[in-house]
């Protein structure tokens, strides 16, 4: 990066950020920091919601795993459209209804106090320990390939985020967010024109979306039905259903965005609006990575995109092992670009015998090339454990935009990182306000106390997950556990939602057993996984189960408790 | 904080999607799930034309 680059990437993080600030600087009551003035329309709702699920991994990852693996991995989203209509046709009035803060107040409602603190304790478990990582993830990428200092880059980006949401509150995340997604695509289309510009000059659109297909980078849809599959169409549909119901209608950081909303019908069709443009938004961002596959068809890749461990592994190791592949992956690519030459030009000459026989000298090619890099990946993996995907489009970023955008690019993955961070702290703060401070410590508090106290508590968490982020040594694979266990405990936080709206004769006792057995079943089942991993399956499916099974559980135990007050009431507020 | 079952007082009517054509939350969430089914479809269709 140059000064160019820097220019325009403080100019945009901090002109969002102070933009924020100024205009949510009147939020003085509890009720519009928490909620907002109730004055967002269906547009602000609809970005602010898709600002909030795109972290900055997305925009890092998402190319990286295209590149990888082609187009496949949409179909986690294949579950957003259903959930979504579930959400904003049952979800969305309810919580509307009831006025609520927080997504649990329902469950207090609903059911009792043991319950709704049962579905916040799971939220800031899961959000609590995934705050370190929305600024630590992002953060160890753009750390090492732009040589930043990891704690600077740490501490930089969560003081702006927590500075401008502790300002204003639920205001300022949905304000600032609609800046930022824009900073986004701005930055994912220019990269998008310059990526198109660099491919081969004889080279169509048929062309491309042919070498794409022949190594199986366009595979979107599998319609087997291999529970070990990770993504395909039937997790997709059935077992992300669930896990999108359980983030967008019980997660407080998706609920405060949309019940923030001028009325039901702006809430609504913010929804509608997400439903219907993320899978495209998807398709789109892991298109950039099959058009980078195809970029590196032609253009030598480097064979680690981490260069940065690589350097270091080669350094610390067998330098001369580290060198030797070096060269036989050049000369395996250049011999590739040959095979990719032969299929292009059989294929203009609409020759299909010679086509055929030059596509699968390139297979056998690719092959060839995976081979090697996945002895690279193995020989730097030994040590320094890192996702390689997470590499691929900000080395691309770096070494072949112009100087200007690079800094577009940098500010839209930080853009992300705080856009999400934000939601998060503003949804971490209301929650422990209003579900543990006020309705458990101090139930007398003013609102002005519980104004000062939401403040508090967005600093708190906002520095807290700061200090986690220096002081824990995470390495990759501990990100990854951390979103597992949040895909753990998820599916029975939905489950309670789900007997509330749908199971009116559940009362508190049976639902609040039922998710301690639903849990213990979930738990159970993973852990004799990782012993037994021929009875595993994709984590995908937990969220059906583990959803579903709360509700079983629950209906099964309601004959032996007694239907008790809070169950008239129940009814009366689900209806 | 407000009694929830008075509801938001100023809660404008929710059955009017303000939108042309489909004027029900019904036909919106069909017309979501339509465009889903042809996403699927264009996404299927893309997976086998470039095998």
């Amino acid at each position: 990066m140059n000064a160019i680059d820097y220019v325009v990437f403080l100019g945009a993080i901090l002109s969002i950020a102070c933009y924020g600030a100024w205009r949510t600087r009147d939020r003085r009551t509890f009720n519009t920091y928490l909620r907002g003035q109730g004055k967002l329309g269906w547009f602000s709702i609809g970005l602010s919601v898709m600002a909030t699920q795109a972290s900055a991994v997305t925009f890092l990852s998402t190319p990286g795993q295209g590149y990888a693996s082609g187009l496949g991995f949409v179909q986690i989203y294949f579950g957003m459209p259903i959930a979504l209509v579930i959400i904003a046709a049952v979800f969305v009035p309810i919580y509307r209804r009831l006025n609520v803060y927080t997504a649990y107040e329902y469950l207090g409602k609903r059911f009792d106090r043991k319950t709704r603190l049962l579905g916040t304790a799971i939220f800031l478990l899961q959000r609590g320990l995934g705050a370190g990582i929305t600024l630590y993830a992002p953060s160890i990428v753009l750390s090492t390939v732009m040589h930043w200092r990891l704690d600077v880059t740490i501490i930089c980006s969560g003081v702006v985020v927590i500075a401008y949401t502790t300002s204003g509150g639920s205001d300022a995340v949905s304000y600032t967010q609609r800046q930022q997604i824009a900073v986004i695509f701005a930055g994912m289309f220019a990269a998008l024109a310059v990526l198109w510009s660099k491919l081969p000059a004889d080279l169509n659109i048929t062309d491309t979306l042919s070498l794409a297909g022949g190594f199986g980078k366009l595979r979107a849809v599998d319609y087997s039905f291999d529970p070990h599959n990770r993504y395909t169409f039937w997790s997709g549909v059935l077992g992300a259903t669930f896990l999108m119901l359980a983030y967008f209608g019980a997660d407080q950081s998706q609920v405060q965005r949309y019940i923030s909303g001028e009325s039901v019908r702006e809430s609504r069709l913010g929804l509608m609006f997400n439903a219907i443009f993320k899978i495209p938004m998807q398709v789109f961002i892991l298109s950039l990575g099959v058009l980078m596959f195809v970029f590196y068809l032609f253009e030598t890749p480097p064979i680690y995109f981490n260069q940065v461990a690589w350097e270091h592994e080669a350094s610390e190791g067998d330098t001369e092992q580290f060198r030797s592949l070096e060269s036989e992956f050049a000369a395996a690519h250049g011999q590739q670009r040959q095979n990719l030459e032969r299929w292009i030009a059989a294929r203009h000459e609409t020759d299909e015998q010679k086509e055929s026989e030059a596509r699968q000298a390139a297979q056998a090619g690719q092959a060839r090339l995976d081979t090697i890099r996945d002895e690279a990946k193995r020989i730097v993996n030994l040590r320094t454990p890192t996702n390689e995907a997470d590499y691929v489009f900000i080395s691309f970023v770096l070494k072949y935009l112009p100087h200007g955008l690079i800094g577009l690019l940098v500010a839209a993955f930080i853009s992300a990182a705080l856009s999400s961070k934000a939601a998060e702290l503003s949804a971490l703060a209301s929650t422990t306000t209003v579900d543990i401070y006020r309705h458990v410590i101090a139930p007398s508090a003013s609102d002005n106390h519980c104004l000062l106290a939401s403040k508090a508590f967005t600093v708190a968490w906002g520095v807290g997950s700061i200090v986690f982020a220096l002081t824990v040594g995470m390495a990759e694979n501990l990100i990854q556990a951390v979103n597992i266990v949040g895909s753990l405990f998820y599916p029975v936080m939905l489950g309670l939602f789900l007997i509330g709206f749908f199971l009116p004769y559940v009362g508190a006792t049976a639902a609040f057993l039922g998710a301690l057995l639903a849990q213990a079943l979930v738990l159970g089942h993973y852990f004799l996984a990782v012993q037994y991993p021929e009875i595993g399956f994709s984590y995908l499916w937990y969220n059906l189960i583990g959803s579903v099974a709360c509700m079983v559980f629950s209906l099964i135990l309601q004959p032996l408790f007694p239907p008790s007050s809070s169950l008239v009431d129940s009814q009366s507020a689900a209806s | 904080m407000p009694d929830p079952e008075l509801g938001n007082p100023s809660e404008p009517n929710d059955n009017a999607t303000g939108l042309p054509v489909l004027t029900s939350w019904p036909a919106v969430y069909g017309f979501v799930l339509v465009a889903f089914s042809v996403w699927v479809v264009l996404l299927t269709v893309l997976s086998r034309a470039f095998l």
